[in-house]
């Protein structure tokens, strides 16, 4: 890639909103859930309807909902009437995507202002229906998700000859951290480590509590140009880099531990970003660990630890609110998973982080922030590391 | 609504266009066999491997596939390994080729391929094409996409705005029958199949690059000299049927109204659409000269999700082969004109 013939305008985050995450919200429409989440992000940046440029909206299958091209529909509720409004969708990644989408529209200068959205309302359908539709030629997903993933985390127990316990480890923790956030689906007050390990095995190794539950909500986003940013009422998370990568899902030498995929993103982002150890500069991860096995194979993928060496970050705590490295402090895709917007909420929640915002699960001192997203059969990926201050170049 | 144009920075360029036949039944026939061919034909046009591009991004949607996340294993089809950058849209491929101009402009990459396919015949597209409607008051009646363009032809008639004659030279035109062949029997009245477009599986691809590589990769790239989209509201109760603003405003962010075209690929599914869309793109002045759809447009192969992206391909492929110097591109979505998107296209000035 070349070096462009101008820099490219800095993109800040100024406005972040999301609905209580909840399995059925009943008492709103789609177009009711999705205003909602823009409504609240709007007011975080203190803007109108009027003063946004344009919309990108995401979401994974249509089937999930069984409205095929959504977006048609949504215009009205989104203010998107007279504007541009695009529409993403690349899997479990879309919700990232769809904040890189937009971000490209503030940083190529096409539009000042961009309204940014992801959502999914699982209740208006069956997600795994919508996931097992048979046709020909291709590999059917089967089991559903769970039935995908479990052999590869029993590839990775393995490799590395990590502890059974690590697993419950990492869904004990994200399921405390979610009694932190109010718009968190899962608030298990009981929960004890010993309820987590000894609830059912589903696809060994991976346990009921060690899995995320299907959820209504809606995840949005203001992003701004460098003017917008300084008209902000509240502090902007600025853009450092963002990045999105994709390989097949299923082919012979496929590391479906460690996809090279996601090495090959959160490289690019640590280059754009300035970051050479991603483990000390920086501060929070937001994740997508939809299966708790999940949090130690993504930090090896991500260059927080050496390869078969991230279940023993999450064994000693450093991956814990408290410790140096605090990995899904919102309580993550494992405590609420509207899959569509569930990349959205981890590039969002970093970005509250840094701007100070999260609330009772804010990191403190947090300056810069990892959001995380994948899908497909760890075939695509979406990340953006975010900054407390303005980049330099 | 603020003034947010400061223009983009960087010129950008089609370099390739390549469509695959459009066939009315393909079950014989995967997405990726169907794609593989179209996409080494646009690589084969500039030169490039899969590996040298910096930027892919397609178009589609599960509801033709009849299946959940069916773009995922399309991308087999572009030679996915090592990793490489890439999205796709919900949506018409015009909107892949938007998504993947912006990033260039970014200049985070140089070139870009981007591709789009449907396959109709796994399903009747007049039944799916009713769930893209909104699912709590309209979709339950399952108004049918030949039904509600029915709608928009009688509000045109009522209007003063067309009428059969016209609409049946249209079709003949865009099929490119002797001029006042018959325009078949009636389908929802007033339109008659002459009217509607065919129902085909196909796909489409296009490699966009930007400044001096656009120059290396082919001897006259089609500069997209502006290009934007806007969208209206869903409910047809609340539109002018007869007009298409949209597609108006999206022409004047791209520039299309500062100096006359001489081509015009308009993404009219309908022939009483290019009515519409004639109007609103002002291609009607009188001795306009303006060729409008020489490709045959929709009428002749509607691919859909790979129709809009045909639209700006062929126009690009004009400007390439030095058939025009300056020339509009239009695709659409949804029921009755409701998204819009225009692309200005110029040769080398």
């Amino acid at each position: 890639m070349s070096n462009a013939a101008t820099a490219k305008e800095p993109v800040a985050v100024v406005g972040v909103g999301q609905t209580k995450h909840v399995a059925a919200r009943r008492d709103v429409s789609i177009a009711g859930l999705v205003r909602e989440a823009a409504q609240r992000a709007l007011a975080d940046a203190e803007l109108g309807w009027g003063d946004i440029d344009a919309v990108v909206i995401g979401k994974a299958p249509d089937f999930f909902e069984g409205v095929m091209m959504p977006e048609l529909y949504l215009a009205d509720a989104l203010g998107a009437v007279g504007k541009p409004m695009l529409r993403v969708h690349t899997a479990g990644s879309v919700g990232g995507s769809t904040a890189l989408v937009a971000t490209h529209l503030v940083a190529a200068r096409v539009h000042r202002t961009v309204l940014t959205l992801a959502f999914e309302k699982q209740s208006e359908s069956n997600a795994m229906w919508g996931l097992s539709l048979p046709i020909p030629f291709q590999q059917p997903l089967l089991a559903g998700a769970g039935g995908f993933f479990a052999p590869h985390v029993r590839a990775y127990l393995r490799r590395t000859g990590a502890p059974d316990a690590i697993g419950s480890l990492v869904a004990y923790k994200d399921r405390r951290n979610a009694l932190k956030n109010p718009y968190a689906h899962l608030h298990e007050h009981d929960l004890t480590l010993e309820k987590v390990q000894s609830s059912p095995m589903l696809w060994d190794p991976i346990r009921y509590s060690e899995t995320c539950p299907s959820s209504d909500g809606a995840c949005a986003m203001v992003l701004t140009d460098r003017t917008g940013a300084a008209r902000a009422p509240h502090p902007p998370a600025w853009v450092h880099g963002g990045a999105m990568r994709s390989e097949p899902t299923l082919f012979a030498g496929k590391d479906f531990v460690s996809p090279q995929a996601g090495k090959d993103c959160a490289a690019d982002v640590y280059r754009q970003a300035g970051i050479t150890d991603p483990r000390r500069q920086i501060d929070a991860v937001e994740m997508y660990v939809p299966f708790s096995w999940y949090e130690p194979m993504w930090l090896e993928n991500l260059g927080f630890a050496a390869e078969g060496e991230g279940w023993k970050l999450t064994e000693s705590g450093v991956t814990g609110l408290d410790g140096d490295l605090p990995v899904n402090p919102s309580g993550g895709v494992l405590s609420t998973n509207p899959i569509g917007a569930s990349g959205m909420l981890r590039f969002a929640e970093a970005a509250l982080q840094v701007r100070g915002r999260a609330g009772e699960h804010q990191i403190d001192g947090a300056r810069r922030a990892l959001g995380h997203a994948y899908g497909g059969g760890s075939q695509f990926f979406s990340m953006w590391l975010v900054g407390a201050e303005a980049p330099t170049t | 609504m603020p003034e947010p144009v400061r223009g983009p920075v960087r010129e950008v360029a089609v370099v390739a266009f390549g469509q695959s036949a459009h066939v009315p039944d393909s079950a014989e026939t995967s997405e990726v066999e169907m794609l593989m061919p179209v996409l080494h034909d646009v690589l084969a046009q500039t030169g490039l491997k899969a590996r040298d591009i910096d930027f892919t991004c397609s178009g589609s949607s599960d509801y033709l596939a009849g299946r959940a996340f069916s773009f995922t294993m399309a991308l087999d089809g572009v030679g996915a390994w090592p990793p490489i950058a890439e999205s796709h849209v919900e949506m018409d491929g015009a909107w892949a080729l938007y998504e993947a101009w912006v990033k260039i402009l970014t200049g985070e990459a140089d070139t870009a391929l981007v591709y789009a396919y449907g396959k109709s015949s796994p399903g009747d597209l007049r039944e799916v094409l009713t769930r893209q409607l909104d699912p709590y008051y309209v979709a339950p009646l399952w108004p049918d996409s030949v039904a509600l363009a029915a709608l928009q032809a009688q509000a045109l008639f009522d209007a003063g705005h067309t009428d059969a004659r016209e609409l049946a030279a249209i079709g003949a035109r865009s099929r490119g029958d002797r001029p006042g062949a018959a325009p078949g029997r009636q389908v929802v009245g007033p339109l008659r199949t002459g009217d509607c477009p065919p129902v085909v599986d196909g796909a489409a691809a296009v490699v966009l690059a930007a400044g001096d590589t656009a120059r290396r990769l082919t001897a006259r790239p089609a500069w997209i000299r502006g290009l934007d989209h806007r969208i209206e509201a869903h409910a047809l109760g609340v539109r002018d049927l007869t007009d298409s603003p949209s597609t108006r405003l999206a022409a004047e962010r791209a520039g299309a109204f500062e100096a006359p075209v001489q081509l015009a690929e308009l993404h009219a599914p309908f022939t009483s659409q290019e009515v519409v869309l004639r109007r609103a793109l002002r291609l009607d002045a009188p001795g306009s000269t303006v060729r409008i759809n020489p490709s045959g447009g929709a009428l002749a192969a509607n691919p859909m999700m790979a129709a809009g992206l045909i639209r700006l391909g062929a126009a690009a492929a004009a400007v390439q082969r030095g058939e025009a110097d300056r020339a509009l591109a239009h695709a659409t979505s949804g029921p009755c004109l409701q998204q819009n998107l225009v692309a200005v296209l110029e040769g080398e000035r």
